[in-house]
């Protein structure tokens, strides 16, 4: 059976929380140049110039783009034929969140408990969604969570009977309510369909999908262009200055539901869409 | 694009002709403060007690910067939510703050009490937070050390890059603009 040390685990996840937070991915790039292409209001496009250049910076520099360096959210899917040896997995992992975090002079954005809110100081505990998989691989993925964007999610549990419609006006008016606040432009995750916490995690995984990559499903990527163009309709534009370009992309996934229940969740994710992943 | 060039204090007829949507680079000092801080300074004027600082024509920005790499002034330094800070401001402007920095919307008490204390807000580029942290020239802390990225730093800026969004006139950029850009 193959083995992997934890502390493998450890280093890797201490370099993957640098390189995300400094390295804005070139499908974000990407999505920045064709929005100045199709943005008419002249702020919005200052804004998105000025995105381009925070994102070369960052990167030449090797400094966070954002200074909300983010919650740690961590998939790790492991190989049902993978040994872990040396220690405990999940201890290896924020050992490298907290790593990353000190070495990468990263913000430390996370409090101890909810109400007292003392900070943790090293940016742990982070989240991490554990999968077995069959293989004998660990496949990571560090998805930093800016704060901002994230309080301006949001998870409904519909009907049946409301259907695509009802979809769709859910995430194109939470998107409305949610205006300048998640720093638009932004990426839309949305799940639909499993249980109420299956579909916040669908929304979650969303935001992991390259910009641009449509659904698989025909039916399922037509109707997250036609979220798209409504989100873009509202006029918010980048940073909510007004424009044409509110999102940059909408992700759906989904999975089987209840007879009775239709549950949907928006994950929002600002402009800094950031991701990084390794197979060890 | 028509950009305005203004210094801090930020003097009243400066205030008054800055209009929603306005681009502005500002050159002086503003003082960072986010959460944790303003409920510190408005529990001091609750108690009647002095700030730590004087508010009188200063502007605030609502950050909590990444740590400083060494060679670094400040870590990356982009704009936090206002809205959190919508219980304490209307209190502060009171106290003489001319202008705020931060980014999203503001409640309706908020953007009355701009008008009547004739003040601005403006927002920066959430997310620009590298490029942000290029025209803070000097940081200098002021109070609240133990809040650690929270504190109250008093930072020098040069030509540092924000647009009006309330202005001391009752207009709101992010009501306008979506109205503008918006389509059936």
């Amino acid at each position: 059976m193959r083995e992997i040390h934890v502390e493998k685990v450890r280093d890797c996840v201490k370099e993957m929380c640098i390189d995300a937070n400094n390295n804005l991915g070139q499908d974000v790039v990407g999505a920045f140049e064709h929005s100045l292409k199709i943005e008419e209001s002249p702020t919005g496009r200052n804004v998105l110039e000025l995105l381009l250049e925070n994102a070369k910076i960052a990167r030449q520099e090797q400094v966070p783009m954002c200074q909300d360096t983010g919650f740690a959210v961590i998939f790790a899917e492991v190989g049902q034929d993978l040994r872990v040896v040396g220690g405990d997995l999940r201890a290896a992992i924020d050992e490298g969140v907290r790593r990353g975090y000190e070495e990468g002079y990263l913000r430390k954005s996370i409090v101890s408990d909810p109400i007292e809110r003392v900070n943790t100081k090293d940016n742990t505990p982070a989240v991490v969604h554990f999968d077995i998989v069959p293989g004998d691989k660990l496949k990571l993925t560090i998805a930093p969570k800016g704060g901002g964007s994230e309080n301006m999610s949001a998870l409904k549990m519909l009907k049946p009977a409301d259907g695509r419609q009802g979809v769709i006006d859910f995430v194109v008016g939470q998107a409305r309510l949610a205006g300048p606040n998640p720093c638009p432009p932004t990426v839309l995750g949305v799940g639909i369909g499993g249980t109420f916490e299956k579909v916040a995690f669908l929304a979650k995984k969303a935001l992991l999908r390259p910009l641009g990559q449509p659904h698989p499903s025909p039916f399922y990527a037509e109707m997250e262009k036609e979220i798209l163009d409504k989100v873009n309709n509202t006029g918010i534009g980048p940073q909510g200055f007004g424009g044409r370009v509110t999102s940059l992309a909408v992700h759906i996934e989904t999975y089987p539901c209840h007879i009775a229940s239709f549950p949907v969740a928006l994950n929002i994710n600002c402009h800094a869409s950031r991701h990084s992943e390794r197979v060890l | 694009m028509a950009v305005k060039n203004i210094t801090t204090p930020l003097a009243e007829d400066i205030v008054m002709d800055l209009e929603a949507g306005d681009n502005v680079l500002i050159t002086g000092v503003i003082y960072s403060a986010r959460d944790a801080a303003h409920k510190k300074l408005v529990d001091l004027l609750e108690k009647g007690e002095e700030l730590p600082l004087d508010l009188q024509g200063q502007i605030i920005y609502y950050v909590g910067p990444a740590p400083a790499k060494p060679g670094q002034v400040i870590g990356s330094a982009g704009p936090t939510t206002s809205g959190r800070m919508d219980p304490y401001t209307p209190a502060l402007l009171e106290k003489g703050a001319k202008g705020l920095i931060g980014k999203g919307s503001r409640s309706q008490k908020v953007k009355d009490a701009l008008r009547e204390h004739k003040a601005v807000y403006f927002a920066s580029v959430g997310g620009a937070a590298a490029l942000t942290a290029k025209t803070i020239k000097k940081a200098d802390l002021v109070a609240y050390e133990e809040l650690g990225a929270e504190a109250i730093r008093r930072l020098e800026v040069e030509d540092f890059p924000a647009t009006v969004v309330n202005d001391a006139h009752g207009n709101d950029l992010y009501v306008d603009g979506a109205e503008k850009y918006a389509r059936d």
